[in-house]
């Protein structure tokens, strides 16, 4: 195999929408042979819980693709009401069920499989007060330097 | 097409999925063995040939067969 390349991921997002690009990316990364990890940080850290309870608004997200046309009829102050984040989100995890599209907890454990490193921001840990008994196992609690010391030799280093 | 000695079915699954499964069966074949792997992602035809790209094994066939994407790789 060719020298081993390096991927850098940041995850700052916790919604479901959001969830799936840094793992998408790393368990491809991985199986493309590179050497991945990635730094979880803030509302990332949602994605390290071992119930991902994740869900997605429409609520400030214009490009977000509507079913049955509602962007047409439905006020924006609409989207606010109670419920709707709620159906928002079934309607989409029903959508990639019916698509194929992965899991995220089955995503989340193929990049464990593959030996990519997850790193909760241990910063944000203690800011948030969150219960590290809710987390997965075989992560790392670390800090900003923690990260550096890979991205700094990382190919390819992303913010998501 | 062409012999092979395992077989994977890939449909219905969407990226990066069919890549992933691939990775994982070829991990338990040896070097030389040829994986069929049957897919009905648009994306995988570019996929596996980046994905053969990027990791050494030879990609001998792609071809689309009734509407399915139908792969031969050799494990490198």
């Amino acid at each position: 195999m060719q020298d081993e390349k390096k991927l850098a991921i940041i995850a700052t997002k916790g919604s479901l929408d959001w969830a799936y690009p840094p793992f998408i990316l790393a368990s491809t990364a991985a199986a493309l042979g590179y050497d991945t990890e990635i730094f979880f940080t803030f509302y990332g850290l949602q994605l390290l819980k071992k119930n991902l309870d994740l869900e997605v608004t429409p609520l400030g997200n214009p490009g977000m693709p509507m079913p049955m046309g509602m962007d047409k009829w439905f006020p924006v102050l609409g989207l606010a009401l109670p419920g709707m984040q709620g159906m928002m989100t079934g309607m989409m995890k029903k959508k990639m069920a019916s698509k194929g599209v992965a899991d995220l907890a089955e995503l989340r454990e193929l990049c464990q499989e593959a030996e990519v490193k997850l790193i909760a921001c241990q910063m944000t840990v203690d800011l948030f007060e969150m219960n590290t008994s809710e987390f997965i196992d075989g992560i790392e609690y670390a800090g900003a330097a923690r990260f550096f010391e890979f991205a700094g030799q990382s190919d390819i280093c992303l913010y998501i | 097409m062409a012999d092979f000695d395992q077989e994977l079915d890939a449909s219905g699954l969407n990226c990066p999925l069919p890549i992933l499964r691939a990775k994982k069966t070829l991990n338990g074949m040896e070097s030389g063995k040829v994986l069929h792997i049957i897919a009905t992602d648009p994306g995988s035809v570019k996929d596996f040939e980046a994905f053969a790209n990027q990791t050494g094994n030879e990609l001998m066939e792609s071809k689309e067969v009734g509407g399915k994407f139908e792969f031969l790789i050799k494990k490198a």
